[in-house]
């Protein structure tokens, strides 16, 4: 899509998402709340890991710069008794901001650094949150972390919409400009250099590419992104703390987005339902179940987590390319037996077509990776 | 005539891309059989299907009047082939004297790979003084013979040699082309030589086979191929 | 003084331990260009193993035991059953295979033995004892050198002395050639997954009752701690893993000492940004310099 077809796309869809609200229970209403914040983490980390083929475990960390940042910003600012729309907006200007600042920071330090490198690096940055939010604990709250003074929703919605479903309605807009942003990119100049880089990063350079330069800047648009995703997450929970961004988050993060397709945009939105709905599902069913009150405690979470493990090993195995990389050869197929014509028609052209498929696939999947890296690992 | 290998009709390629086309070649016992071609001409591919390294899309490789199929790569040096890699293929990492041993360390009989090495280092003296030098510190001619060396430490009843002269002076190539006829003569070894090197090659060999474009044109004996003017300009180009 | 002397050995005991767990991630580095994100889960495990065999049985050697034979079993399952079929096509989908698999192990433990910490017991006093007046040293860090140095050693023997070690280091310098001569390169894969997986084990056996306790989390941190050693030495070099985990465990044991333990990950991340920064190749490393 075209910057001028996206845009209405991008409109229908936020539109389309805030009207299904009001037929959805508060709490589901939370929960696609959540899945908007992790849908921006998850779309930077497709833009860098599919992309730009940089593995970074870091996401999370990102995410806490950005909760950090918005409940900063706006702690602030309620105690300088400003109120009003603005306490909604600069707070989560303010996430991104600071998150793109510490990506800028990494993506200095990580640009040159690669394949498990990288991974090991931004690991051993995600392990470290908690010893510098007890380092500085007098501005960061320590272990108990932050709780936060948020705007809601205007006095003329009230009694109309719930609290969960005017959040969502913020998610929702900011994952949808996310999702338009980066989608642009990837499919400009920008989104091409840096396919340049992933795929061979010295031919890259001599194309006149300025290697470092396209991986600080898709870390930096990566951490913007997983930015915007923690002060939303800030804003929806009410509190910014340590133990939100664990490890963890960084490991969920990372299946969500191969699981639902690292090559593509869309499969972040896959990723994301996945990474909200089905430790939910999972959990439910283990409450639910005629066990032990032992059992189910050491069931409940662990279950949703083996599940995910496994999930993940699968699809590295058996689908790189995840569940839009599935979703796009079945559509193929399914084009390609449906528009097979008139053999006189195709005769030209049959080469042609016959294995790159019909023009115009699903999108956001153009061009996208048939392979995370080209990267040998043998010497 | 039954050769020690003999190929029929042997098709190969990488992917969709075929190289070989129903190529047939015998190799009899206690020769020297030289392949000579052009660059391209799918020399390295044919050798490459001989060790197992690359499978064969038709036809069969045969050796010792047991199909080869399906033998894996690393069991080929039990069958009794050994290879001389393309481009003095040695361990740099790994010494001198750790090449050698890792050449006979499949055989069950430690003595009889004792023996050998021995005998190596008597056969190729520069490297008995280098023993504890790593690899990457031999100079090309001592790379070749280290080569050859771990090859011969298998004890072979077949020797595959991949351009054994490429990027070596003229007297060394001579020195060990010379080795090989010894060999030859003293042992009854039987060798593939794949070679660029046409003049040197077919003037070592019993028997030459000229492949082009993925074919056999010709295999007859090496003094005949090297007296065939018409053949040599058409396809070896001097 | 004796502060500084106290820290200093307690850094090196938990510095060995922190070598021998990078000695296993070179292993495997070397053997399949891997590194393995599942190395701590999967210590974890058969120190979960070795507790529990440690616990029926009031044995503390026969759980030592049985955690090594469970490393190496585990080392090889995972070979066989993952790792051999993602292997070298990208260096990330191993990276996410590895990760995919600490997630189900350590789930798997958490939902057959609970989150909670559990303490395990040592086979020696932790307390250390007064040698001329000054104590720094207890008998369990003297276990752990005697237990890492015949770790170092044997390992050291069997790769450059014996004809296996031979065919391991054939297999992982140069796979295709060894094949030609008659190396099982596939089963070397294997054995090198299930040494690493030993040796891990073994590390992990000796540094989680010094710790919080067991736990499936118990190893998360000492697993960054000890890719950060492996980067230091550099991945490639073992002699790097033994020199670079004994200087991380002195760093970490002034730092946690003197400044606080819980500046202890923020040094790790520092150090480990300076190398990769400005030796890529790892301070003891011989070998040309590698691309970061």
């Amino acid at each position: 899509m075209t910057p001028s077809k996206s845009l209405p796309a991008a409109a229908g869809a936020a539109a389309a998402l805030i009207g299904l609200t009001f037929v959805l229970e508060p709490f589901v209403s939370y929960q696609l709340a959540t899945v908007c914040a992790y849908l921006c983490a998850i779309a930077g980390l497709t833009v860098l890991t599919g992309s730009g083929g940089q593995l970074s475990l870091g996401q999370a960390a990102l995410m806490a710069g950005g909760a950090y940042s918005y409940a900063l910003c706006a702690n602030a600012m309620a105690e300088a008794g400003i109120e009003g729309p603005v306490l909604l907006l600069a707070p989560l200007a303010a996430a991104v901001l600071g998150a793109a600042a510490m990506g800028l920071v990494i993506g200095c330090a990580a640009g040159r650094l690669h394949g498990p490198y990288l991974a090991g690096f931004t690991l051993a940055l995600v392990v470290a949150i908690p010893a510098v939010t007890s380092t500085f604990s007098e501005m960061l709250g320590g272990d108990q972390g932050l709780w936060i003074t948020v705007e809601k929703r205007p006095d003329a919605l009230r009694g109309t919409v719930s609290n969960e479903q005017w959040q969502s309605w913020l998610a929702i807009l900011c994952a949808v400009a996310v999702m338009a942003v980066l989608h642009n990119l990837l499919r400009g100049r920008f989104g091409r250099q840096l396919r340049a880089v992933r795929d061979n990063s010295a031919a890259a350079a001599l194309a006149g590419v300025n290697v470092a330069r396209t991986k600080i800047v898709s870390f930096t648009v990566s951490a913007a992104a997983a930015g915007l995703g923690g002060g939303l997450l800030a804003y929806v929970t009410q509190s910014a703390s340590p133990g939100a961004y664990s490890l963890v988050l960084s490991l969920y993060l990372l299946m969500a987005a191969v699981i639902g397709g690292i090559g593509s945009l869309t499969g972040a939105v896959w990723g994301a339902l996945i990474m909200v709905f089905l430790p939910h599902s999972i959990n439910s069913f283990t409450a639910d179940l005629p066990v032990s009150p032992d059992l189910a405690q050491r069931l409940d979470g662990n279950l949703a987590i083996a599940v995910f493990g496994t999930v993940l090993v699968l699809v590295i195995l058996l689908a790189p390319r995840g569940i839009q990389g599935l979703i796009t050869a079945a559509v193929r197929r399914f084009r390609n037996s449906g528009t097979e014509p008139l053999p006189e028609t195709t005769a030209g052209t049959a080469g042609s077509t016959g294995s790159a498929g019909p023009a115009g696939p699903v999108p956001g999947t153009a061009s996208l990776p048939t392979k995370l890296s080209t990267t040998k690992g043998q010497p | 005539m039954s050769g020690l290998l003999v190929l029929d009709s042997v098709s190969a390629g990488y992917g969709p891309v075929p190289v070989l086309h129903g190529v047939s070649i015998t190799v009899a016992a206690g020769s020297i059989t030289a392949v000579v071609g052009a660059n391209g001409a799918g020399k390295t591919t044919l050798l490459r299907t001989v060790t197992g390294q690359l499978r064969t899309t038709g036809g069969s490789i045969r050796f010792d009047g047991t199909d080869l199929a399906g033998t894996r790569v690393e069991d080929m040096v039990r069958r009794g082939i050994a290879l001389v890699p393309e481009g003095r293929g040695v361990i740099t990492e790994l010494t001198v004297d750790e090449n050698l041993r890792l050449g006979g360390l499949w055989r069950r009989d430690r003595a009889a790979a004792a023996t050998l090495l021995v005998r190596m280092y008597e056969l190729f003296e520069p490297l008995a003084r280098r023993r504890r030098a790593a690899g990457h510190q031999l100079s090309g001619g001592e790379r070749q013979m280290l080569a050859l060396g771990r090859a011969l430490m298998a004890g072979p009843r077949l020797l595959l040699l991949d351009e054994p002269s490429l990027g070596l002076a003229p007297r060394i190539t001579a020195q060990i082309l010379g080795l090989l006829r010894g060999l030859r003569d003293d042992t009854g070894l039987t060798v593939l030589l794949i070679e660029q090197n046409v003049r040197s090659a077919l003037a070592v060999a019993d028997d030459g086979v000229v492949l082009s474009l993925g074919s056999v044109v010709a295999a007859r004996p090496a003094a005949d191929l090297a007296a065939d003017t018409d053949l040599r300009h058409t396809y070896l180009g001097f | 003084m004796d502060r500084f002397l106290f820290l200093t050995v307690d850094g090196l005991a938990r510095g060995a331990v922190l070598a021998a767990f990078a000695l296993s991630l070179v292993i495997i580095w070397r053997a399949a260009r891997i590194v393995n994100f599942a190395q701590g889960a999967m210590a974890v495990a058969t120190t979960y193993i070795a507790f529990t065999v440690t616990s029926a049985t009031g044995s503390y050697w026969l759980g030592l035991a049985s955690a090594v034979a469970a490393g190496l079993v585990l080392g090889t399952l995972v070979e066989r059953t993952v790792m051999r079929f993602v292997g070298n096509t990208s260096p990330l989908n191993s990276v996410i295979a590895g990760l995919g698999l600490l997630l189900v192990l350590q789930a798997v433990l958490g939902m057959i033995f609970g989150n909670g910490y559990r303490a395990m017991e040592i086979p020696f006093s932790s307390s250390p004892i007064s040698i001329g007046g000054i104590s720094a040293v207890s008998p369990y860090d003297l276990f752990i050198f005697v237990c890492i140095a015949v770790i170092v050693a044997g390992l050291g023997l069997l790769f450059t002395k014996t004809p296996l070690g031979l065919r391991l280091r054939a297999a992982a310098f140069a796979p295709d050639l060894a094949q030609l001569l008659g190396v099982r390169t596939s089963r070397m894969l294997t054995l090198g997954w299930a040494l690493s997986s030993a040796v891990g084990a073994l590390a992990a056996l000796l540094i989680i009752p010094t710790e919080l306790g067991l736990n499936p989390h118990a190893l998360d941190t000492v697993f960054v701690y000890a890719f950060t050693v492996a980067v230091v030495g550099g991945l490639d070099s073992a002699g790097g893993a033994v020199a670079g985990g004994l200087a991380v465990g002195v760093v970490l044991s002034w730092v946690s000492g003197y400044l606080g333990a819980t500046l202890a990950p923020i040094a790790v991340l520092v150090l480990l940004l300076a190398v990769l920064l400005l030796r890529p190749a790892g301070l003891f490393a011989m070998t040309k310099e590698r691309t970061v």
